[in-house]
């Protein structure tokens, strides 16, 4: 048997982390893998990617967004078993596992159908008082840095990543201290999904650490975390003031149905309004 | 007989004999009359529905821009005043304003509504006089909006469940909201008619420049029987916002006004778990292709950068003009400027009013020697103002760098920075090299140009071939370092909902 080592993903690229340290997962007290401990340097290498991948990922067609979403869970599928033995070796009993895989893969399938629908219901044309046609569309953030669940290491990464991406984001996401194993899996299936390189990227290292870098760095335009506790809320949100971050608190139980809805892709939105005239020919005359 | 050629001749005699006189075109004065307008020397603060004595003693006076005399004088609000108003605010939350039936909390806002159209004139005069705009513009712009913004959200009230498909709305509790002196009356209503149309209560600051109108609307609550409490008004200054803000029994925090203090709140709310919505600075890019319909964009450029003195968040300040028209352009604009009238805000022909503040004219000196020394040539028309009260004439700044100061930083006032392009990619680069993203304009009668130009725009609000619309039904807010939520329209509920 060959053991896997585990990497980074960043701009498409499994480069292991600048810093040459890494951190131990453990189970139960036991070794199970080694990991990169990221530094800075790695989440501004990141940064870079998500936001050189940026352009061309949201000015991809809603269709072809849907079409690779739907890819990632067909890549998903394909590796089930090995997702689930990964989610057993840290930790998971056998139900629980497969209950993670399976409804990751179904949230994954979720969120394709949405990248051409959510516009429809979240957009609006809006009747103003004045010769104007005027409508309301959602447009991505931009770089969003999200700090993935730290008790629902599939499950709860894709959960807050897709529907980020499905908005057009790139995202950069530090995956679960505890349980980090199955981003970097994660990872290799997006890597064979027809993503851009740069849409995820994927860190795996200490929150503590990477929190105060990417919740200050100015070239991120919006932070989430799971279930921070307070003092990493309060860091966070002091950080995010520099350049006017949106930051964004889950505290939901991923498995649930109701923790998927368009409402997560509009927390990843910008809501942008166009005004254009509309001529009206008649006793009134013309109006621009 | 009359004959063509016999009307020609007639024609071009009078134009003879017009010509040979000195002739004076300039328009008469046509001031606003104001003796239908009562104020009171002195106005209190705006607690539990009733006007309150401050439980301090200090107090400011608010005076009248164009001519820097006294208007009244306001109490500044203390700890113990704010504590108040909050309390008021959240015993009506509790006991009245949220157990209120949905349409029952629609009719109040439409009695609101109407009794702002039906005060209009009186209001429009009132916030000429205590901000310095133009009648013209109070009267046609702010006030009908304030009208329209109650009027629009007072029949959200009972209609929130279609908001939001598939999710149960609850109203959030107290609001504390703290608006700028641009645009008092209208930011009053953008703040305070989805707050309350949503069910919540309200503790809001007005600047402590432009508070009288304010004072108006309060008189309007109490003629439409607002529950009292459900809407309190604190007079005062930056750390009277601070308090609001910052006090523990406020469940959201609404802000309109600088990017510098929007972070000092962003922070200071830090780990407080209260909502937060920021409405910050600008620095629009108005971009003018060659192929624009130029008369309707050198309009387009006046209204601007010239409405409300330019102190306006969303105000087109950095023009970016097609390098083939560029001469075109500037000559029209500058024939245009020349045309502007500055002076008394109460005479209707006014297009330019008094500055606010000595404050803010100030500032607005300052970025007039920073734009010279930095290299950028001024062009003001020459015109004469009044003696006293604050007074800035259209400016304009050519031969501008993207790193002038007069490029990058929001001057609010009516100073424009004008800078050419040559090509699409190169001016949507300019355009969004800022910290700032409210606003953006365009001007081309080429439709894919237009649609490629509002996509681009890292912006909330794109206005293609015109500018500095508003509607209630229209979403306003920022991308970037301008601010984020959204106020106007159903994205305006949002900022004063949770969503189950």
């Amino acid at each position: 048997m060959v053991a896997k080592t585990y990497k980074l993903f960043i701009g498409g690229q499994f480069p292991r982390t600048e810093s040459g340290r890494y951190f131990v997962a453990t189970v139960d007290g036991q070794p199970i893998a080694n990991l990169c401990r990221s530094s800075r340097k790695d989440l501004r290498n990141a940064v870079v990617a998500a936001r050189g991948a940026l352009a061309g990922w949201s000015a991809r067609s809603a269709f072809n967004r849907s079409q690779i979403l739907y890819r990632i869970g067909e890549m998903m599928e394909s590796r089930f078993d090995a997702l689930v033995a990964e989610l057993r070796a840290q930790g998971l009993a056998d139900a629980p596992a497969n209950r993670e895989a399976t409804m990751a893969i179904d949230r994954t399938i979720y969120y394709a159908g949405w990248c051409d629908k959510y516009q429809q219901v979240l957009a609006s044309v809006n009747p103003v008082a004045s010769p104007h046609f005027n409508f309301s569309v959602l447009e991505p953030m931009g770089v969003v840095c999200q700090f993935a669940p730290q008790d629902s290491p599939l499950l709860g990464l894709v959960s807050m990543v897709l529907p980020a991406i499905v908005g057009g984001n790139t995202v950069v996401v530090i995956a679960s201290e505890k349980s980090p194993l199955s981003a970097v899996t994660w990872a290799e299936i997006l890597a064979t999904s027809d993503l851009p390189a740069g849409v995820v990227n994927i860190l795996t290292g200490f929150r503590d650490e990477l929190l105060p870098h990417a919740a200050g760095h100015m070239d991120i335009n919006a932070m989430a975390m799971d279930r921070p506790t307070e003092e990493q809320r309060r860091a966070m949100e002091i950080a995010a003031a520099e350049n006017v971050k949106r930051t964004r608190c889950f505290d939901l139980d991923w498995s649930k149905p109701s923790s998927q809805s368009p409402y997560l892709i509009q927390d990843f939105s910008e809501v942008k309004t166009t005004w254009h005239p509309i001529e009206r020919i008649g006793p009134s005359g013309a109006s621009y | 007989m009359d004959t063509e050629p016999q009307r020609n001749r007639d024609m071009a005699e009078t134009a003879d004999r017009l010509s040979s006189v000195d002739v004076d075109w300039s328009l008469s004065p046509a001031p606003e009359s104001t003796d239908h307008v009562q104020f009171d020397p002195s106005y209190d603060l705006f607690i539990d529905g009733k006007f309150t004595k401050s439980t301090g003693r200090k107090r400011f006076d608010s005076i009248n821009p164009a001519t820097e005399a006294k208007i009244c004088d306001f109490a500044e609000a203390t700890a113990k005043d704010v504590d108040r108003a909050v309390a008021a605010a959240r015993e009506c939350y509790r006991s009245t304003w949220s157990r209120l039936k949905p349409v029952e909390r629609g009719k109040y806002l439409f009695r609101i509504a109407r009794l702002i159209q039906e005060r209009a004139r009186e209001l429009a005069v009132l916030e000429s006089l205590d901000g310095g705009k133009p009648i013209r513009e109070s009267r046609d712009v702010d006030v009908p909006l304030t009208a329209a913004h109650f009027f629009y959200y007072a029949g959200w009230a009972d209609k929130l469940e279609y908001a939001f498909p598939g999710r149960d709305v609850r109203s959030l509790g107290v609001a504390g909201q703290v608006i700028p002196w641009n645009f008092p009356l209208l930011m009053a209503a953008w703040k305070i008619a989805p707050a309350l149309a949503t069910g919540n209560t309200v503790v809001i600051k007005p600047a402590e420049t432009t508070s009288l109108t304010l004072m108006k609307l309060a008189e309007i609550f109490q003629m439409a029987e607002l529950p009292a409490g459900a809407v309190n008004i604190v007079t005062g200054h930056g750390d009277v916002g601070a308090m609001i803000v910052n006090h523990p029994d406020v469940d959201k925090v609404a802000f309109t006004g600088s990017t510098e203090v929007g972070k000092l709140i962003q922070r200071s709310l830090a780990g407080s778990g209260k909502r937060l919505t920021l409405e910050l600075g600008g620095k629009a890019a108005n971009i003018v292709f060659a192929d624009a319909p130029l008369d309707q964009a050198v309009e387009g450029i006046v209204n601007g950068i010239y409405f409300n003195q330019g102190h306006v968040c969303c105000a087109g300040s950095r023009l970016f003009v097609e390098e083939s028209v560029y001469e075109t352009v500037i000559d029209r604009l500058k024939q245009r400027m020349e045309t502007l009238i500055v002076g008394d805000p109460l005479d209707k022909n006014t297009d330019i009013g008094a500055i606010n503040s000595r404050a803010q004219l100030e500032t607005i000196q300052r970025y007039l020697e920073i734009g010279q020394a930095d290299g950028a040539t001024l062009y003001q028309v020459p015109c004469s103002v009044p003696e006293r009260g604050f007074w800035c004439p259209p400016t304009l700044f050519t031969n501008v760098a993207q790193s002038h100061r007069i490029a990058q930083q929001e001057i609010f006032g009516p100073v424009l920075a004008v800078q050419t392009f040559r090509t699409v990619d190169e001016v949507i680069q300019k355009a969004n090299n800022t910290p700032y993203g409210l606003s953006a304009g365009v001007w081309t009668d080429k439709g894919s140009k237009i649609f490629n130009i509002t996509q681009q725009m890292r912006a909330g609000v794109v206005w293609a071939n015109t500018y500095n619309q508003f509607d209630p039904a229209s979403p306003f807010g920022g991308y970037k370092e301008s601010g984020f939520g959204r106020e106007g329209g159903r994205h305006g509920l949002a900022a004063y909902l949770e969503l189950g």
